[in-house]
């Protein structure tokens, strides 16, 4: 079974570098390198999303708080300095993030339950609304535009192949934090939070980390994304932003490591296809969404692999 | 000392419209532990139902309200026997709840989109009430002061219909032990199903109410969302009376705020709600132990 699982693993990881790898090589346009570069970013943000929801247990409605941040600090310090600032400022984005996530975090983490959710959107939307609000300085409705990375970072490909590293070494992390102690802990925690306690874990403190750690790698994914996009907007801080990268986990299977990451990809072709040819994004949006809540509920990945062990299991018995 | 008088009178109409919404989220939340986040996408259908009885049907105003009430009452009975009622007592339930109440905001903001276009509707003040009330210098427009009656009226019916009527009791019932209430031979999936339909119907009903005060627009039902979840947590989740304080708080907060910094008045909400948290965070009037994991 070990053996499986480091297949698993290999095979994941081959299968992205080869991907990935290879876009910039066969991409026949520029359109297609955004594209990719899409599907690496939110794939970050979502499997960052799903360190609290699917190991932790914790639904945050407000990730695209720190999202924005990222993004935010990426656009006005370019903006006000210079763009030799992009990689300080990103940077500074996922410091930033961890200083809020801290300070929103303890004042989140003192409920559980369906009230975390609640408070994570109250303060999510409290940062678009001031985002939106003061004009002066964000720019409010109208966003920055016109953010370019520093340098040999300008070239699309360059910066592509910048993304794909950091993201690759962001997922890397996240992994072998799931696999370690901490995450043993987190995924306690979702199950059985007063046992973890009878053990001698602080269920509170480490739901502060896994919060902390989420966040500066949301803050990572909207920093990379302002530089793919070259312009930000309040929308990112906006709670359709959470709730799509909710949707993104949950499409995938928040049950899975990678799931999210198939998720975001799945999202973003769709989104391509068909966002392209209506204006009622959202309504397909919400009906994918309650079809998987009400039909599919572990998600694609997890779909996948419950049919395979109810096959298996079902011709094990026959044989 | 007038200007004093009119912003409370303000405050006071404001929180009443919050608490008529912030009651059904409160109710259904406390009844049937569930986080309704679609319940500003029925106070939107409310408004968009009376302006539609007004403006096209030409119905009465007052008529036009109660077919906005109705509407979405049976609109959320629909939803909550085709759709909700599929996920109660799955594991991690709390979670996919929020899920897909937040799919049908979705959903239910393109249908309005659809149906009544992008464009901004306004309906006008119910005949009779266009005007204004003197009161020694002090000038209320009537409207506000019929919703603060409505307000008063619709609290006390509540709490009445609650605590001393038989189908309250079976509510309350219904909030503590559902198994053993079903065991009492009462249908408690029926009772659930009524219970969000009189929940989103007052959700309705304080949508058409604000109608002639705010425009109706396809995205009204996200902006009141906030403030109503706001009110419930300054209250204390699925607690009634926490609710009618809350919304009052609030209302009198948001008008201050509009008359003297317009544009960061929605900040104070949020910092009401922070403040709240850090010294009380189950609430100022927890009914329950939120603590807890």
């Amino acid at each position: 079974m070990k053996y499986r699982h480091r297949i698993k693993e290999v095979g994941f990881w081959a299968l992205f570098f080869l991907v990935f790898g290879l876009i910039p090589v066969f991409a026949k346009s520029e359109y297609h390198l955004v594209l990719a570069n899409h599907i690496l970013i939110w794939g970050l943000f979502a499997m960052a999303f799903n360190m609290l929801f699917g190991v932790t247990g914790m639904l945050s409605f407000g990730q695209a708080l720190y999202y924005g941040l990222g993004a935010y600090w990426v656009g006005l310090m370019v903006k006000t300095f210079g763009d030799v600032w992009f990689l300080p400022a990103m940077g500074f984005g996922v410091l930033s993030a961890v200083l809020l996530s801290i300070l929103i975090g303890l004042l989140v983490i003192r409920v559980s339950g369906v009230y975390f959710t609640v408070l994570t959107l109250a303060f999510g939307q409290l940062a678009w609304q001031i985002t939106f609000k003061w004009y002066h300085f964000t720019g409010g409705d109208d966003g920055i535009q016109g953010i370019m990375a520093p340098g040999i970072l300008g070239n699309h490909i360059v910066y592509y192949c910048f993304t794909l590293l950091l993201v690759a070494v962001s997922i890397w992390i996240l992994r072998r934090l799931v696999n370690s102690p901490l995450g043993l802990t987190l995924r306690c925690i979702r199950q059985n939070p007063e046992r973890v306690r009878f053990l001698g874990r602080r269920v509170r403190r480490n739901q502060l980390r896994i919060y902390v750690i989420s966040s500066s790698f949301a803050a990572l994914a909207g920093g990379l994304m302002s530089g793919v996009n070259n312009s930000i907007h309040p929308d990112m801080f906006y709670w359709t932003t959470s709730g799509e990268v909710i949707l993104m986990g949950v499409i995938g299977g928040i049950g899975q490591f990678f799931g999210p990451f198939i998720g975001a990809a799945v999202i973003i072709i769709i989104q391509d296809v068909v966002g392209a040819r209506t204006e009622y994004w959202s309504l397909i949006i919400g009906l994918v969404m309650m079809t998987m809540v009400l039909l599919l509920p572990r998600g694609l990945v997890g779909e996948i692999q419950a049919f395979r062990a109810r096959f298996k299991s079902g011709a094990g018995n026959r044989g | 000392m007038l200007y004093l008088i009119e912003q409370l009178l303000n405050g006071i109409q404001l929180g009443m419209l919050l608490f008529l919404l912030a009651a059904g989220l409160t109710l259904i939340f406390g009844i049937m532990d569930l986080i309704n986040l679609a319940h500003g996408s029925l106070y939107m259908i409310g408004a968009y139902l009376a302006y539609q009885a007004v403006s096209v049907w030409h119905a009465n105003f007052w008529i036009s309200v109660l077919i906005a009430a109705l509407g979405a009452g049976i609109f959320g009975m629909f939803v909550e026997a085709t759709f909700l009622r599929r996920i109660y007592g799955r594991a991690e339930e709390g979670g996919f709840q929020i899920l897909l109440t937040y799919s049908f905001i979705l959903v239910i903001d393109d249908l309005v989109k659809l149906i009544w276009g992008t464009e901004y509707k306004s309906l006008p003040r119910p005949v009779g009430f266009g005007g204004a009330v003197n009161f020694g210098g002090l000038t209320i427009p009537s409207y506000n002061l019929a919703i603060i009656a409505i307000g008063l009226v619709i609290v006390i019916l509540a709490w009445l219909i609650l605590s001393r009527t038989r189908s309250g009791r079976v509510v309350r019932a219904a909030a503590l032990d559902r198994e053993m209430l079903g065991s009492l031979g009462i249908n408690v999936p029926l009772t659930m199903t009524l219970v969000f339909g009189i929940a989103t119907a007052m959700g309705g009903f304080a949508g058409a109410l604000a109608a002639p005060l705010r425009s109706v627009s396809p995205g009204a039902g996200i902006e009141v969302i906030i403030d109503s979840l706001i009110v419930v947590v300054i209250g204390g989740m699925g607690n009634f009376w926490g609710a009618w304080l809350g919304a009052l708080i609030l209302g009198e907060v948001n008008a201050f705020a509009v008359s003297t910094v317009p544009d960061w008045a929605s900040l104070f909400n949020y910092l009401v709600m922070v403040l709240t948290l850090i010294f009380k965070p189950e609430g100022l009037f927890a009914s329950r132990e939120i603590r807890k994991v």
